[in-house]
């Protein structure tokens, strides 16, 4: 309790402080406001959405500019069909109880049943707030559908396993809720209303039979139920569709047939063979329906799509117990139905011919790489082509094959049907495209799953690289060597004459046609490698190469037949240092059922695939792992580890092998084995087969291993020990091999429960410390880094977050000071720890890495946390000699300053990592969030000491230095004519 | 929350061996392994050792460990000499830079029976050869137990632990091990402290209450400045008056 009265007091003399100064805050408000706008420009952020699921286009106005989503990643969210931008988003949770499982539309409402029949919401589109929200009774969620009648939509009907309720579209109160008969036996699957009065619920019984059930609009009263033999039927949304007037119409593989099914009669099932229509199916292809309920008020259209094949479609029509071929259409890749007032068209999506690709070609420029399509309109009822209606699709030959379409139909002036199409392609991307073939926008959806992510350098220009060139290679001669220098001179000179041809051209052209964007010609490395290409991993398979400073996407790749349950390791095996060889980015793909893996070996600046053919990978691949030594191509080595402790290496050369032959008896390596508690230690052998050296077992049943967190390789540690207050050096113990091994307890009652924290040697397997912190529980997060661990976990006890800092020490002697080997330290560090309270809970940590500091972050803003707060040797009381060494006085609340937000008011949703990259400025470190959004900012530990601020006066320094320079050149004229005078004198 | 459940994950490391031929002052004060004496109510378990020359792992007996079970499990060792071939094997293989592996049963120290200490598997730790040598057989032997007594990792280091290349000509002083044992259990880490912290601050809370100073009031500390600042006035504004006023009358 006194703590609390504490804190209040606190603020309250905040508060008064703030009163008092409230002048000079207002004074402040401007600079603070400049401050703002300067660093918008360093920053940026990219919202997304995610893979859509559902899509539907604002129909209600004719001129709505809108596009509902509803996405895998549980957003949802409207779409600027002009601009592509994002309208308004609403995240759910994150996990299955915030799956969006059904998407319905109607007017300006929509409404979604959320976490598997949970949750029943109506969503107000036009600004995007939140009508109504109704929990559902439990259940598994089966199906939902708008029930109308008389032409207008009141209702919303929802099946669940064992029963179906109905709710008002206005205010989402239950009108009735039945229990399904026999639900024990018959799978339900669909609900369906034609606006009659009734609604239809079917099940099946599968190889058996067909259940229908009528339930009565208006009280819910059961009227009508039977059930009709179907015995080859098992899925009914798989194969069924209602078409016409209640009409169910199924297709069979086996039988070859389609079947229809009367439901307000249900007698029995008409068989009608698909070779009485003379149609035949592509073997081992499933066939399957695609019809169109324009309102659901009113009965679906009679025609529908049948596919038989992955490029088959034909469209037919159920008139009165016949089934009519309209059309076929044959190569159609998709089709879709979109309705616009009265008037319903039917899209096909289809490869473009021969012929006409030669037409286009001239008039549109089209790739010679690039595969194209056509879209057309059909009338639904006739199957008659729409004039004037074709639309061009290119497909982008670093992009995936298109999945589906979605039309925004709308009626032009003179009664004829436009139309625009967003295409959904496999990479998750989204491009809107109006007639006859123009991009409004594309969206790369597969931007809001980043896996993994690297930071490379810019490579330098051509005429740079060209001066570094020649010192890099070898000497071969003075006269050769003038050439050399000469010619590179003289490229320097062209280049210098181009870019002031450029600058004249630039400044008779007006200022807004001057363009400053950047482009893959003009990319090159700024004067502080401020400026780097992010390469980004996505769960899709797309890779995608962005730069830094806008955000703008340069490249992309996108990777085919990648497994759903792919994991991705992002390995740079030569930096852009090497000039000529270019830079070499490898990538791990391993698929973590089999263990089976591949490689992808591609520049990171321009994305192209390599030249160098990656090894085939026989064997499932246990670990991977990046040498620190080269090839003589500068390409770091990297090693694979197989199922049978056998080593590859990539490049495999000659030279390679020898050296990995050298050195293989310093060549260590560790694997955990989470399930059975197993870190075991491996020494690399001269043959490349492995030994094992050391093993460390922590028994299942008491602890599981939840991460292990060595330290980065490229982190530079810029002092050795630290400077205390009696002007003695503590040193630090900077083990690069250290391993940090967090376990959490099995044993889950908040009583018992734990989190341990290891620290292992990863060369000689010494456990060089271990603790267990009491009372706590996961999720942990750890960060590694210099000689300090710092862990956050939950504490169940007190029931808050906590953070705890472990920090290693030599002593005041170092052991050995000119290097550090594992194999040689006998002496156990002194280790110092403190645990401080975190007010606020933490989904990722990082630590930057020019300077020290740690940037944590909660669920929607970035935290930049000053290491200094973490120190365990905050003292108890400050004495004079703390002070001296700058320890602030511990205290067990790490208040967040408001300062420390480094995203300002940009809220970033379900941040999934943070990546932190040293620049060329030694103050700045560069800072990416990745998640549904991607933010990426600066941030400066220790503030720009190494810049001079903006409003730096360049004036009065330089007017005060001429002052000087004429004062003295004056005052010694003067001196000059006194001494003369004396001298007459 | 994305929890990374690092399933066979590594790193890799190069360990940078160095050479120095400085010189040495080499620690030949050799003590009489005092395993022996402690009392013993525990269990024994093997301590095994191997070292090769193709480093192909044997292990064999160096000697047992006795372990005390119960709340403070306390260790000790009885150990065999270094035997004439075992003497010479252990120089070659330090003169090919191979292993010494050493390498305990894993139990479980808080068992009643004898029957349930024992689990499956080892507990493997190593040294390289030549530093065993160097050190004349001086190892620092570490067991490590997690919280409920289990027994989960061993380590060895020598003292001292470099490898500098000294011929060890005298075979007597690669016969006795010259060990320090011990078992370490896992330390509980600190909680954040807020009872020291209350305390104090409600210390310098009483501090300022005492302090008479601060509890004045604003006047009660500036009276006599206030007073002086209200004469000033007075005296200001009484001077005045008569001057204007004659002037206004004349």
């Amino acid at each position: 309790m006194a703590a609390i009265c504490l804190k209040v007091k606190e603020k309250t003399e905040v508060t008064t402080t703030y009163f008092l100064f409230l002048r000079k805050r207002s004074q402040t408000a401007a600079a603070m406001a400049k401050f703002y706008s300067y660093s918008l420009v360093l920053m940026w952020r990219q919202q997304y959405v995610g893979k859509v699921r559902f899509c539907h286009f604002d129909g209600h106005m004719q001129s709505s500019k809108k596009v509902l989503l509803a996405t895998e990643s549980n957003v949802f969210a409207a779409l600027n069909t002009r601009t592509g931008e994002v309208l308004w988003r609403h995240v759910d949770k994150t996990g299955p109880e915030g799956n969006i499982d059904a998407f319905l539309q109607n007017g300006q409402d929509s409404v979604l049943v959320v976490g598997n029949g949970r949750v029943l919401r109506s969503w107000e589109t036009n600004i995007g707030g939140l009508n109504w929200e109704v929990v559902l009774d439990s259940g598994s969620f089966q199906s939902t559908c708008l029930v109308g009648q008389q032409g207008t939509v009141k209702n919303v009907a929802v099946l669940k396993k064992t029963a179906i309720s109905l709710h008002y579209l206005s205010n989402g109160h239950q009108k009735w809720i039945e229990n399904l008969p026999d639900s024990d036996t018959v799978d339900y699957q669909t609900v369906y209303s034609g606006g009659n009065g009734e609604v239809y619920v079917l099940g099946v019984v599968p190889h058996s039979h067909i259940a229908v059930v009528a339930f009565s609009v208006d009280d819910g009263e059961i009227l009508k139920q039977s059930s009709v033999e179907a015995p080859w039927l098992s899925s009914i949304p798989e194969s069924c569709q209602i078409v016409d007037q209640e009409m169910l119409i199924c297709v069979d593989s086996t039988t070859m047939s389609l079947y229809t099914l009367d439901l307000t009669l249900q007698l029995q099932m008409n068989q009608i063979p698909l070779q009485s229509l003379e149609l035949e199916v592509d073997p081992d292809f499933r066939p399957s329906l695609v019809s169109h309920q324009p309102n659901p008020a009113k009965q679906p259209l009679s025609e529908f799509f049948l596919q038989l094949g992955p490029d088959r479609y034909v469209l037919l029509q159920f008139n009165s117990g016949q089934i009519v071929m309209l059309r076929d259409f044959k190569p159609a890749l998709l089709v879709s139905f979109a309705t616009t007032g009265e008037k319903t068209v039917a899209a096909v999506m289809s490869p473009k011919n021969k012929t006409v690709s030669i037409v286009f070609n001239v008039l549109y420029y089209v790739a010679p790489a690039t595969q194209a399509s056509t879209i057309n309109l059909y009338n639904a009822e006739t199957g008659r082509r729409l004039l004037d209606t074709t639309l061009i699709f290119t497909m982008d030959p670093n992009g995936g094959k298109p999945e589906r379409l979605n039309i925004q139909a709308f009626l032009k002036k003179d009664d004829s049907v436009g139309y625009r199409v967003m295409v959904q392609t496999k990479d998750h991307a989204l491009t809107f495209i109006q007639q006859p073939g123009r991009v409004l926008w594309t969206r790369e959806e597969a931007l809001s799953d980043v896996l993994t992510m690297e930071m490379v350098d810019l490579p330098l220009t051509g005429t740079q690289a060209e001066l570094e060139g020649e010192f890099g290679k070898k000497t071969d001669g003075l006269m050769s060597m003038v050439f050399k220098r000469l010619s590179s001179q003289l490229i320097l000179l062209q280049a210098w004459i181009a870019h002031l041809w450029k600058l004249f051209y630039d400044a008779r052209k007006p200022r807004s046609q001057v363009k400053s964007d950047i482009s893959m010609e003009n990319l090159s490395r700024d004067e502080f490698n401020l400026q780097k290409m992010m390469v980004m991993v996505t769960a899709s398979g797309k890779l995608f190469g962005i730069d830094s400073k806008t955000g703008g996407i340069l490249w992309k790749h996108y990777l085919e037949n990648i497994p759903s349950n792919a994991g991705f390791k992002l390995m740079v095996q030569r930096t852009t240092a090497h000039f000529p060889h270019p830079p070499q980015c490898t990538l791990l793909i391993k698929d973590k059922d089999t263990g089976l893996a591949s490689l992808h070996v591609f520049n990171p600046i321009f994305g192209k695939m390599s030249h160098v053919t990656p090894p085939a990978l026989p064997q499932p691949i246990l670990q991977s792992l990046m040498l620190p030594f080269m090839d003589q191509d500068y390409a770091k080595v990297l090693l694979l580890i197989d199922d049978q402790y056998k080593v590859s290496a990539f490049p495999s050369t000659k030279y390679v092998l020898q050296q990995l032959q050298e050195m293989a008896p310093t060549i260590f390596f560790f694997l955990v084995d989470s399930s059975q508690g197993r870190l075991s230690g491996y020494r690399l052998r001269t043959d490349l087969s492995t030994e094992q050296i050391w093993e460390v077992i922590l028994p299942t049943e008491i602890q599981k291993i939840v991460s292990v967190k060595g330290k980065r390789p490229n982190e530079h540690v810029h002092s050795q020990g630290r400077v205390m207050g009696d002007r003695s050096v503590l040193y630090k113990y900077l083990n690069p091999n250290l391993l940090a091994v967090v376990t959490e307890s099995t044993d889950l009652h908040q009583e018992r429960s734990f989190v341990g924290i290891m620290l292992i040697d990863g060369v000689t397997g010494r456990i060089i410390h271990e603790a267990v912190q009491r009372k706590a529980r996961g999720p942990v997060h750890v960060v590694h880094s210099e000689n300090w661990v710092v862990y956050e976990y939950w504490s169940t006890k007190s029931r808050r977050n906590e953070f705890s800092v472990i920090e290693l020490y030599e002593g005041m002697e170092l052991y050995n000071s000119t290097a550090f080997s594992s194999l040689d330290r006998p002496l156990v560090p002194q280790v110092l720890q403190q645990s401080y309270i975190f007010p606020s809970s933490i989904s990722t940590m990082e630590a930057t890495l020019t300077e020290k500091g740690i940037t944590s972050r909660h669920l929607l803003r970035i935290v930049s946390l000053p290491k200094m707060f973490l120190d365990p040797r905050r003292p108890e009381m400050a004495s004079e000699q703390s002070r001296e060494e700058n320890l602030i006085p511990y205290a067990p609340e790490l208040m967040i300053r408001t300062e420390w937000f480094i995203n300002y008011n940009q809220t970033i949703s379900r941040v999934r990592g943070i990546y932190t990259a040293p620049s060329g400025l030694e103050s700045t470190c560069l800072v990416v969030a990745y998640g549904l959004d991607i933010y990426h900012t600066r941030v400066y530990p220790s503030k720009q000491f190494d810049v001079l601020k903006d409003d730096y006066d360049y004036m009065l320094i330089s007017s005060v230095l001429l002052a000087l320079f004429f004062a003295t050149m004056i005052s010694k004229r003067l001196a000059e004519v006194k001494l003369l005078n004396r001298a007459w004198r | 929350m994305a929890r990374v459940l690092t399933n066979n994950r590594a790193g890799v490391f190069c360990v940078w061996l160095f050479v120095s031929i400085n010189l040495v002052n080499s620690n030949n004060g050799r003590r009489a392994s005092d395993g022996l004496e402690a009392e013993f109510n525990g269990l024994s378990v093997p301590l095994e050792h191997s070292f090769e020359l193709d480093d192909v792992a044997k292990f064999q007996l160096r000697g047992s460990l006795m372990l005390k079970t119960g709340r403070e499990p306390s260790v000790s060792l009885n150990q065999n000499q270094l035997s004439e071939e075992d003497r010479t094997k252990l120089k070659e293989v330090a003169a090919v830079d191979g292993l010494y592996r050493i390498r305990v049963p894993r139990v479980f120290l808080q068992a009643d029976k004898q029957t349930e200490w024992q689990t499956e598997g080892h507990l493997t730790a190593f040294v390289r050869a030549c530093a065993m040598v160097e050190s004349h057989l001086s190892d620092v032997i570490t067991l490590h137990t997690d919280v409920s007594g289990y027994l989960i990792g061993v380590s060895i280091v020598t003292l001292p632990g470099a490898c500098r290349g000294i011929e060890v000509e005298d075979e007597v002083d690669l016969e006795v091990f010259n060990t320090t044992l011990s078992i370490m259990a896992p330390v509980n880490a600190p909680g954040p402290e807020t009872a020291l912290f209350i305390q104090r601050m409600e210390q310098e809370f009483e501090k300022k209450g005492k302090n008479p100073q601060e509890q004045k009031s604003f006047f009660a500390k500036y009276w006599y400045l206030i007073l002086g600042g209200a004469i000033f006035l007075m005296v200001s504004n009484s001077a005045q008056p008569p001057a204007g006023g004659g002037r206004e009358q004349s």
